[in-house]
């Protein structure tokens, strides 16, 4: 062997191949479905839109650090390039791009990097930048293109469906009225429904939650407490009054509850650390979601939602833990030893 | 992932690292006898032990070179016959100077009171008390990689009632064989050595764990044990730390070892296979602990093998051994890829704890970038005792102890779960470690 100084380092000496880029690179695959189904919706607006949030971002990211900060920059680490797509993600395709410009500069400047940067924000950075825009610039926040295969002949822009709802139930329509001018559940299914950019589509949103549970990047208690939250709470409103309430199977399918359930409520920055308090979150979020649009003002509330369980997060953190080996909670009885068997 | 019925494994935590056992078909060679041995006198956990010999003097293989000093502490033998060299302070695995004993080897001449023939004596002839004198006398310790001395574990203190011997086959490690094989080539050695054990501890019930990724070992166990009653094999869901030693326990029995506490608190004691194997040669052939199985792997090893090794033999003799060190290596881990300690140089001595010499090339030696806490709660998920890792970093970073010995630093058993999983590369192991130290030097007034 020639002369060579060998390496010494505690253990573990192995590390696993899941690391901060390569998770970042994992959400970004699992966005791909969703943000493939938008151009095919609403066309090359929506690329246009993408592309701008996220080298504005990734730009804000890397001047911030560089110039402000003057740290090394911090950019190759992608988080940056998933909080520009998420936040395309949650605007209309058609929006100018100043507006776009200015919901990344907050997302970024704001959201994230006034708190330290990656893993100290208390909020979602890109929901930040949305809320933000939806104050700032309403109009052209709620204008939302119509997707191609519900293309009618005048109507370059139409409301949501949850929009449709809220405004139908405020002229007093009855529930079968109003649903009868939304399109099928299988359009919502597949995506066919106007809304913001990478939201339609519960398909390819729930292609993008497989990829993420397969690879491991998440669990499936916050996804899938959230939703089943959103479903059975509307469920229960539906079988008291189904004239003023629209079923469950709507609310999960519209709006931002599929996209916030896999990609912005899954947040690792924003969300609880333990298994426990990640449910206590995401069933937060799904009683705040479910109470905004049937009785706020807004029509859809899942921003908010997020945004405000987000603040709940470290007093999750530290009031609910995991179990711990050896440690009984006070008041229960130590678990008996298991009998012997008799031989 | 479950099969027909699912198998046991341990309720909070764990990980699982590829398990590597490359050299898990390779029979236990011996390897040729060194030149010279040095052998350390603190090999195990508590005092180390009272030299007896000088320089100069002839020794036998099996002789005590060190005599034990109070009760946790263990006897050192000499593993060669020849001539006492030179007395001195030599760095070991652990990283730190320890006074240690050189020997040049002359021929192979054991003490005439040790049967070193293959013959299997099933016949136990000690009693209780004898038996554990028997084994702190042969100097056996705790051979899966803590080296406490094994004698110490039999000693129940008083009040407590002892019911179950559970025998860690587990090696959780990746890459380690060494168990594996002692349990192939050996298993009615071991099988007598557990009956040995529970005589020693008056316990009616003994369970063999095995992780399920040694099928041969636990089918071979079943066949052996069909007429043997209190005895029996279990295979275990493969996942680390399965064979840490309180998951192992929860895992056998659902039995949790209170904070802070002993496996005799909830009525258990755990000793590893080849401890049992070494208990067994102890008792029944009166040979002291003067060699060890030691696994020789890595990716790119040329010969990767089991060894039967005679302590203090110098790293680099077995290394020799296992086709040379390869060009390619960055780090030398004396133990599994989780646990074991990097060492230095290659004179440092194969230990009686020593179940496995490492190499990793060097594209894996080094650390990779750290990145800021996400908070992404992975640790959290693969700590096996329930603590939140990423916490106990800030705590122990921030010198704020008396919080973290309240969060249970004190109960982390360093399995390095935590470092492992961490996206963010962060050294969350070597910062418990830190506050552990911290926390446990005196205070000063």
């Amino acid at each position: 062997m020639s002369e060579q100084l060998l390496a010494v380092s505690p253990s573990p000496h192995i590390h696993t191949e899941l690391t901060v880029p390569q998770i970042m690179k994992g959400v970004i695959i699992a966005m791909l479905p969703a943000f493939a189904l938008s151009i095919y919706n609403f066309g090359i607006t929506s690329l246009y839109v993408t592309v701008l949030s996220v080298s504005f971002c990734v730009a804000a990211e890397y001047l911030i650090t560089r110039y402000l900060l003057k740290k090394s920059a911090s950019i190759q680490d992608g988080s940056a390039i998933i909080t520009g797509m998420l936040l395309a993600f949650n605007v209309p395709s058609n929006l100018p791009w100043y507006i776009i410009l200015i919901g990344s500069l907050v997302s970024i400047g704001i959201g994230k990097m006034s708190f330290g940067g990656l893993g100290n924000n208390p909020f979602n950075p890109a929901l930040v930048g949305r809320v933000f825009l939806l104050l700032s610039f309403p109009v052209q926040m709620t204008s939302w293109p119509v997707a191609k295969a519900t293309l009618s002949f005048d109507a370059v822009t139409s409301a949501t469906p949850l929009g449709l709802l809220k405004e139908g139930i405020r002229a007093g329509d009855s529930m079968d009225t109003i649903m009868q001018t939304m399109p099928t559940y299988s359009d919502f299914f597949f995506g066919f429904q106007s809304g913001s950019l990478g939201e339609m589509s519960a398909c390819a949103l729930l292609l993008g939650l497989g990829y993420m549970l397969y690879r491991k990047i998440i669990t499936w208690h916050i996804p899938v407490t959230m939703l089943a939250t959103v479903l059975i709470m509307t469920g229960i409103f539906w079988l008291i009054d189904p004239n003023r309430f629209a079923n469950p199977l709507f609310h999960v399918l519209t709006g931002g509850v599929m996209l916030g359930a896999v990609f912005m409520a899954t947040d690792y920055v924003t969300s609880p650390v333990s298994h426990r308090g990640m449910i206590v979150f995401a069933l937060g979020i799904g009683v705040l979601t479910v109470l905004i649009r049937l009785f706020g003002s807004y029509p859809e509330g899942v921003s908010f939602a997020i945004l405000i369980m987000n603040a709940f997060v470290p007093m999750i953190n530290t009031y609910i833990k995991q179990p711990r080996y050896g440690v009984q909670k006070e008041g229960k009885p130590r678990k008996e030893p298991t009998p012997i068997k008799a031989n | 992932m479950s099969t027909q019925n699912k198998l046991k494994t341990f309720n909070i935590g764990g990980v699982h690292p590829d398990d590597h056992k490359i050299s898990a078909r390779i029979p236990i060679t011996t390897l040729p006898l060194p030149k010279t041995v040095i052998i350390p006198v603190a090999q195990h956990i508590g005092t180390p032990a009272t030299i007896v010999v000088q320089r100069g003097d002839s020794v036998k293989v099996g002789q005590v070179l060190a005599k034990h000093q109070g009760f946790v502490s263990s006897n050192i033998h000499s593993s060669v016959s020849g001539r006492v060299g030179i007395i001195e302070e030599v760095m070991d695995s652990s990283g730190f100077k320890h006074t240690a004993i050189s020997i040049k080897v002359k021929g192979d001449d054991w003490e005439e009171t040790i049967d070193r023939s293959d013959n299997l004596v099933e016949d136990i002839s000690l009693e209780g008390k004898e038996i554990v004198t028997r084994i702190m006398e042969a100097g056996v310790v705790g051979m899966g990689g803590a080296a406490f001395p094994s004698h110490v574990k039999l000693s129940v203190p008083e009040g407590k009632h002892v019911d179950y011997l559970l025998i860690n086959g587990v090696e959780c490690e990746p890459y380690l064989t060494s168990d594996h094989r002692i349990m192939l080539e050996k298993p009615r050695e071991i099988i007598v050595g557990i009956k040995i054990l529970m005589k020693a501890l008056g316990v009616k019930n003994a369970i063999i764990g095995i992780e399920d990724n040694k099928r041969d070992a636990v089918e071979n166990f079943s066949d052996l044990l069909q007429h043997e009653t209190g005895i029996e094999v279990q295979p275990l869901e493969v996942q680390y730390p399965q064979g840490g030693e309180k998951q192992l326990i929860q895992a056998l029995l659902n039995r949790e070892v209170p904070s802070g506490g002993l496996p005799s608190d909830v009525g258990v004691i755990v000793h590893n296979v080849g401890t049992t194997f070494a208990i067994y040669e102890a008792v029944q052939k009166n040979k002291p602990l003067v060699e060890r199985v030691v696994t020789v792997t890595g990716k790119s090893v040329k010969q990767p093998g089991n060894f039967l090794v005679r302590i203090g033999t110098p790293v680099i003799d077995v290394l020799i051994a296992a086709g040379g060190v390869p060009e390619d290596t960055g780090k030398i881990v004396s133990g599994g890829p989780m646990m074991g300690k990097a060492i230095a140089d290659l004179d440092v001595p194969v230990a009686k704890g020593t179940s496995g010499i490492l190499l990793i090339p060097k594209a894996e030696a080094l650390r990779a970038e750290i990145y800021n806490c996400l908070h992404c709660g992975k640790c959290i998920e693969a700590c096996p005792m329930g603590l939140e890792p990423y916490h106990l970093l800030l705590m122990t970073k921030k010198g704020n102890y008396d919080k973290a010995k309240h969060e249970h630093i004190m109960d982390c058993i360093e399995c390095g779960s935590c470092s492992f999983v961490c996206p963010s590369n962060r050294p969350i192991l070597d910062y418990i470690r830190l506050g552990k130290t911290e926390i446990r030097k005196p205070k000063k007034a």
